[in-house]
């Protein structure tokens, strides 16, 4: 299994390394261009790319995340391994719900 | 303490030396101070001359055994292999055990749990052959021969596991000289459990605990690099054992 884990953290982390930087772009431009909140979610709303983009990202962090995190509590605490694998499992799926939740927020569901 | 009055008029080496368990103390000896002399010699003249009792380990004394290894002023070394000129830029010595291994007494400890990391990390060489079969040609030049060679030379000293930060805090971590056994077992056309190797080498405490600071390349006294062999592991995590 480590050795997946392993894979899944690098992999997914040469995905979010683009999807971190467009969105900080993304953030900057917002913000410099005075975009409020209705602005941005008219132009977000049914957008299947957005909708892909965060989509991507959610994934890629709710596993990427999870197992960074297993890695730092297997080796600074002495919790057992299943009781920090349950651990940072919940916290990917917490992660993938509430990822979820804000990019039906923003995109919206069917358009 | 001081050696006696006839060598007074010398220049004198202050050294510290931690003497007992894990429970121990610093004990303060003073020792001539020669135009060329290692850190062993100097320990050895204290036993000598000074405290019988004192513990230590040594063999061969010229760098090929590796069993005299110690921390000293800080660092993992070869005693033998070491002058005291080039580390005592003060003057002073500090010498006491390896780090991240169980004291025994004053300078000695146990190795057994460095040794067993070599078993956790699948390290046994297992052959395929008989006596009664030619040979394995193996090319020389080839990119896993070359992987292997790299790492060949290790003679178990355990300076790299007293170095390395990792094993300090994660006692399941195999360590630098494990892992690079198990690389170049896995680059060995000759091993018959390369696969087993390889997941071992992969398991809880393998490759994936190494945090890449290279302290284990940075202190190897015969210029090995496990920090290259453990890269070598985790590159191959993509797409499993490298062609031999």
């Amino acid at each position: 299994m480590e050795r997946y884990l392993f894979l899944a953290q690098r992999l997914t982390a040469m995905v979010l390394g683009p999807l971190v930087l467009i969105h900080l772009g993304l953030i900057l431009y917002a913000v410099e261009g005075g975009l409020t909140a209705s602005k941005i979610l008219s132009r977000t709303r049914g957008s299947v790319g957005w909708g892909a983009f965060y989509g991507l990202f959610v994934i890629m962090a709710a596993i990427h995340g999870p197992i960074g995190l297993r890695n730092v509590l297997n080796e600074w605490t002495s919790l057992p391994k299943t009781a920090t694998l349950i651990i940072t499992l919940g916290l990917g799926l917490l992660l993938l719900i509430l990822g979820a939740r804000s990019v039906v927020a923003v995109v919206g569901l069917g358009g | 303490m001081s050696l006696d009055e006839s060598i007074s008029h010398q220049s004198l080496l202050k050294v510290k030396v931690w003497r007992g368990k894990e429970d121990g103390q610093w004990m303060n000896y003073e020792v001539p101070a020669r135009e060329n002399q290692t850190v062993l010699d100097v320990v050895s003249e204290i036993q000598r001359k000074l405290e019988p009792g004192l513990a230590y380990r040594y063999a061969c004394r010229v760098g090929v055994c590796g069993s005299c290894a110690m921390t000293v002023n800080g660092k993992p070394r070869w005693t033998c292999r070491t002058h005291v000129k080039k580390v005592s830029g003060t003057g002073e010595l500090t010498i006491e055990p390896l780090r991240n291994l169980p004291r025994i007494k004053d300078l000695v400890c146990d190795l057994a749990p460095f040794i067993d990391t070599w078993q956790k990390a699948g390290a046994p060489f297992s052959g395929i052959q008989t006596r009664h079969q030619e040979p394995a040609k193996v090319d020389p030049g080839s990119k896993a021969r070359k992987a292997a060679d790299a790492g060949l030379q290790c003679i178990n000293c355990a300076v790299c596991y007293s170095a390395c930060d990792v094993v300090s805090w994660d006692k399941d971590y195999i360590g630098p000289a494990g892992l690079n056994r198990a690389w170049t077992l896995i680059n060995d056309a000759r091993h018959g459990k390369r696969a087993e190797t390889f997941n071992k080498a992969f398991g809880e405490g393998g490759c994936g605990s190494c945090h890449s600071q290279g302290n284990c390349t940075r202190h190897c006294p015969i210029g090995l690099s496990p920090s290259e062999s453990i890269t070598g592991l985790k590159k191959s995590a993509l797409f499993g054992l490298p062609k031999v």
